[in-house]
């Protein structure tokens, strides 16, 4: 592990990670409810891995706390009322038609980074990622994995406060998924809050400092990891991990 | 008789005959220039209806994209109003001369440019769209990172207006005039030296301009072949 000694980067590890705060917080589109109404808290040190079934609206939780979309009803809001850095992984990595590097270059310049500094962050950023050699490669012809690191890397170097990752991982190979869950670690570990969707429940207990579990588009419980996995509370997350249908 | 003027217009062609050379150089002036200007006005026109939505906005991508089939002859009648003497431009004195041509081209290219580019930017936009309101991107500032992003499409709209505009005749012909030596271009010579018998000349220029348009579109088929294996 590199330090990168940049007053940019440091500034975030040293805060605790902002709270978010879903105030009975609902979403519809034409009339019909597709999530909520739902209110939680996240405030613990995460990472807080948001799970369910398919259409349960863990994709639309995302990009509520993102910002992406807003609530029908209720609020999203944080700590200290105030919008923290935040950035979004995708689950289709969306890379800009130029190289590595020119991508990451152009996310730092759209958050203000003065000039001279972009191009030595941009390169750090690529070796962290273990990109240092293809950042003159076109980003789209890297491979999936390499271009979901690519858009962690972009993440990592605006060194936001708060991470939104959507199934990162689902269509990768189990290689890149390892690289995926280090860096989420190591975001982890830079004070970062993590949100991160997953149907994985492996994946989810290697991961979660708590877990989240959406079905039907409600909120059916949040609670600490290890007690969601020995003892889940409601019928539907019981019967997700067992491995059952879950509508 | 037609072999024998096919033997003249090469031999003209191969002898960088002075009067047809002339001719060539202010064609490629006039419609690269019209070409330059239309592109600093009509792709950012373009990017702007992707990305704004705005009252009115239907009708404007309609117009523009009826405008791409614009007739030359009624582009070269509006032009040729505005800048008559006793048009609104009339003091400019800009009829006859190589700038009404350039202006007539503009008319005719801009909405080809800006109708394309739209079309393009929006695709674009639709995939970029989540991540770059993810970066926290004001619109203003996806324009310039769509518009360098769809840089080999927009190549491609590019030489489709410049072949519009270097194989047109009737504009160029209205607000030109075919002055010798003043505006007389590739297309307006081919029209008057068939009228006058002087195939010859004719035919040579018909090589050049044939010639053009089909490195133009040889141009084209590379850069889309580049930016596929290039961009993915």
């Amino acid at each position: 592990m590199t330090s990168l000694n940049s007053p940019f980067l440091t500034s975030s590890a040293l805060l605790s990670p902002p709270a978010l705060f879903f105030d009975g917080v609902t979403y519809s589109h034409e009339e019909k409810v597709l999530l909520g109404p739902c209110s939680f808290t996240l405030d613990g040190i995460g990472p807080t891995l948001v799970m369910g079934p398919n259409g349960a609206g863990k994709s639309l939780l995302l990009r509520l706390a993102h910002g992406l979309l807003s609530p029908t009803e209720g609020r999203v809001t944080w700590s200290d009322n105030r919008t923290p850095r935040q950035a979004m992984v995708f689950q289709q990595p969306v890379l800009l038609r130029r190289s590595a590097v020119a991508n990451l270059i152009h996310a730092l310049s759209v958050n203000n980074v003065p000039y001279r500094q972009r191009a030595k962050l941009a390169f750090n950023g690529l070796e962290r990622f273990g990109l240092g050699a293809y950042a003159k490669t076109p980003a789209r012809v890297l491979s999936g994995g390499q271009q979901q690191r690519l858009a962690l890397a972009r993440a990592w170097v605006l060194s936001p406060q708060v991470l939104f990752l959507d199934e990162p991982t689902s269509a990768l190979d189990p290689a890149a998924i390892k690289a995926v869950e280090a860096a989420v670690r190591e975001f982890h570990q830079r004070g970062t809050r993590i949100v991160m969707t997953t149907h994985d429940i492996h994946q989810a207990r290697r991961l979660a400092g708590d877990v989240l579990f959406l079905s039907g588009g409600k909120v059916r419980e949040h609670t600490p990891a290890e007690a969601f996995f020995d003892t889940p509370a409601s019928r539907e997350a019981r019967a997700f991990i067992t491995g059952e249908l879950v509508e | 008789m037609e072999n024998n003027a096919f033997y003249v217009a090469l031999s003209l062609l191969l002898n960088f005959d002075a009067p047809l050379y002339q001719i060539v150089a202010l064609s490629l002036q006039v419609s690269l220039l019209a070409v330059l200007i239309a592109a600093l006005l009509g792709f950012p026109l373009g990017a702007a209806v992707a990305l704004w939505r705005f009252r009115g906005r239907g009708g404007v991508i309609v117009v523009l994209n009826a405008l791409m089939g614009l007739p030359p002859v009624v582009a070269g009648l509006v032009v040729y109003l505005l800048l008559s003497r006793a048009g609104p431009l009339g003091e400019w004195g800009l009829l006859f001369t190589p700038s009404a041509m350039v202006i007539a081209q503009v008319v005719l290219v801009l909405p080809i440019l800006a109708a394309l580019s739209r079309q393009k930017v929006e695709e674009m936009l639709g995939e970029y769209r989540e991540q770059f309101v993810s970066l926290g991107m004001s619109r203003a500032r996806m324009m310039p990172t769509l518009l360098w992003d769809a840089r080999f499409a927009l190549l491609t709209v590019l030489l489709a207006g410049f072949g519009r505009a270097s194989a047109e005749v009737g504009a160029v012909m209205m607000v030109g005039g075919n002055i010798e030596g003043v505006t007389r271009v590739m297309t307006t010579s081919i029209v008057l030296e068939t009228g006058k018998g002087n195939l010859p000349l004719a035919l040579g220029l018909g090589i050049v301009l044939l010639t053009l348009v089909m490195l133009i579109n040889a141009g084209a088929y590379l850069v889309g072949e580049f930016s596929r294996r290039r961009t993915g």
